[in-house]
């Protein structure tokens, strides 16, 4: 009795723990869902509820019939995907570099990339404005992607490093034995092995391009080329907060997001190279 | 099949020399094993033949050929790796089309290929499965079937059998000689096992230190070692070696007793010190009266015979017997030390006098 007590009660506890994390962790999403659900009527009218007494899609309806959202949500999609490509393509390359090559210098570009990631990005947003304006870069989605490019890619570029360094060097040089050039190799052999990495650095990208804010804000001012996250924003007005409709466009902003992730989980999870070396 | 010829190679990461100055002809269809301790340079020189990494200085040729910047895929040779290295997204049947797919043989011709070479190896029923559903020695055997698909110029083995157990180790070791056999192609076998070395290699090349020691076939190496490294290296139980003084006239004589007597060698002075090199399976028991009066320390029995750890005076010796006498710890026996026993190295450079 007391054996099987003993037993089953770390199970409990870590259960319980485990439960504890996730409802905290997932509290503020449910919030937002209720919100986005609750009649106008009703938003102040109950007091502080779990769940409101009637739900309405007349939010999601107004957002996606009245507002600029679907707009900004197609920009930010085009931001996020062309910046997830661009930038997971040239961490790559960075990080099987960094993981396979000795090169002149490379303390130095590893130290810089370091660098870039150390300071808040606010002070910077006035010179990369004037650097942009002549180019013709504010104002529009293109200005975005190189921007979050250049700033996610130093970290993107670790990441990736580390899912190059995992796979065995043997591997490669197996295949170069057997007839592969380097890149051959690159991407017949390690390629695959890392799309586990590919997909989490893919989506790390893409969701730090969907979810930023300052600098669409301070770059672009025309709603045309407006993302979501600065689009939110005009939800808020000089005498009120729409908070029915705030809440509805942050679910639908969710939606991307999840969907990619449930994509690529296949292969966040699946341990591919179990089984590559040793027994 | 080739023959490869290096050159006075050299390698140096930049710490320090890893390889000086090898030279060493590899002959056509000939099974080499370069053997050595860990770190003594022989992975590094099996990379280099390669093309995995390169020479410092001096010159690989193959068939003939300068190879020093011809690539690894150029080479036409194939490397089995000490972690196999299998594709592990690939089936075995996909992991032993790889080369052929590069060299863009016709479908046909490469399934033909591949399944000659899983029926030898008896891989015929794992060709779909991939490599994580494999037990070692079946990854073993695919990384073989891998090559040998290829009918390369060379084969290069790095460390193949360390991660198995003891008995399919013993199980490889017949079976890559058997195949050996039958292709005939030229072999090039780094092992830190002198085991393997023995047992499978025409030639050893023996390393230590970034340069060879010895090259020789297992037997020479075994019954002539160049030098300490060689003679200690080669052997289970492994060759004893004692602080001897070389008398007059060739008596060999340990704390106070002459164990054998040899020809004098020339060059040395009466009374000089020299290393004594006994193999345990030269040396014979007999009587006390008879032989050298050792003391037994520790008897270890092996099934085959037992080796017995003595003590003469306050140096220590193993002797490996066969015949069925039972040795008892503190006993006192006698030794009797064949006349074409006792090897000579000169205590301060470790080279073989006699």
């Amino acid at each position: 009795m007391n054996k099987t007590f003993a037993r089953v009660l770390p199970r409990v506890l870590h259960a319980l723990a485990l439960a504890a994390f996730v409802a905290f962790a997932l509290f503020p999403l449910f919030w937002l869902l209720k919100v986005s659900l609750t009649p106008d009527d009703l938003m102040y009218g109950e007091g502080v509820r779990l769940w409101p007494s009637r739900v309405t899609l007349d939010h999601y309806g107004a957002v996606l019939r009245h507002s600029q959202f679907p707009l900004f949500f197609r920009n930010s999609l085009i931001v996020s995907a062309a910046t997830g490509l661009l930038a997971t393509a040239a961490a790559s390359a960075a990080g099987y570099a960094f993981s396979r090559f000795r090169f002149r210098g490379k303390a130095w570009v590893v130290g810089v990339m370091l660098i870039s990631q150390m300071f808040p990005l606010i002070i910077i947003v006035a010179p990369i404005f004037r650097l942009l304006a002549p180019l013709g870069l504010t104002n529009s989605l293109t200005g975005l992607v190189v921007v979050y490019t250049a700033f996610n890619t130093p970290f993107a570029a670790f990441l990736m490093q580390s899912f190059f360094e995992a796979i065995p060097k043997d591997l490669e040089e197996a295949a170069m034995m057997d007839g592969a050039t380097r890149f051959q190799a690159l991407r017949h052999v390690i390629l695959p092995l890392t799309l586990p990495g590919l997909a989490a650095t893919g989506g790390f990208v893409f969701t730090a391009a969907w979810s930023e804010l300052l600098f669409s804000l301070m770059l672009n001012s025309s709603a045309a080329v407006s993302t979501f996250p600065a689009g939110l924003l005009g939800f808020v007005s000089k005498f009120s907060v729409d908070f029915g409709q705030m809440m509805a466009a942050g679910v639908l902003a969710l939606l991307p997001v999840g969907a990619f992730f449930l994509l690529i989980q296949r292969y966040l999870v699946q341990g591919l190279t179990a089984g590559a070396v040793k027994g | 099949m080739a023959t490869i010829t290096l050159s006075r190679v050299s390698k140096d990461y930049g710490g320090g020399p890893v390889l000086r100055g090898i030279d060493l002809e590899i002959r056509e269809g000939e099974f080499v094993a370069l053997m050595g301790p860990s770190g003594c340079g022989k992975s590094t020189l099996l990379r280099l033949i390669a093309g995995l990494e390169e020479p410092s200085g001096g010159q690989i040729h193959i068939d003939g050929r300068l190879v020093n910047d011809v690539a690894p895929k150029d080479r036409d040779l194939a490397m089995v790796f000490q972690s196999y290295a299998l594709y592990p997204h690939m089936t075995v049947r996909e992991n032993m089309s790889f080369a052929l797919k590069q060299r863009r043989l016709p479908p046909a011709e490469i399934t033909q290929a591949v399944e000659a070479a899983a029926v030898k190896l008896g891989l015929t029923n794992l060709l779909e499965r991939k490599p994580k559903a494999l037990s070692g020695g079946q990854r073993q055997r695919v990384a073989m079937g891998r090559a040998i698909v290829r009918n390369p110029k060379a084969f290069l083995f790095d460390e193949p059998l360390s991660n198995l157990d003891a008995r399919l180790r013993e199980q490889m070791r017949y079976e890559i000689r058997k195949l050996h056999r039958e292709l005939g192609a030229t072999s090039v076998y780094v092992t830190h096992d002198q085991v393997e070395a023995m047992t499978m290699a025409d030639r050893i090349v023996a390393l230590n230190d970034g340069a060879i020691q010895q090259v020789g076939s297992p037997q020479d190496l075994y019954d002539t070692p160049a030098n300490l490294f060689v003679a200690g290296f080669l052997g289970s139980p492994p060759m004893n070696f004692l602080d001897a003084t070389l008398a007059a006239d060739g008596a060999l004589v340990v704390e106070g007793q002459t164990l054998a007597r040899v020809p004098p060698p020339a060059g040395l002075a009466p009374g000089a010190t020299v290393t004594l090199g006994l193999r345990p399976e030269r040396l014979a028991l007999a009587d006390p009266a008879e032989g050298v009066a050792a003391r037994v320390d520790v008897v270890e029995t092996t099934g085959t015979g037992q080796v017995a750890h003595l003590a003469i005076g306050a140096q220590r010796l193993k002797l490996f017997t066969m015949d069925g006498r039972r040795l008892a710890p503190g006993e006192v026996v006698g030794m009797v030390v064949p006349p074409d026993a006792p090897l000579l190295f000169d205590p301060g450079t470790g080279t073989r006098i006699a």
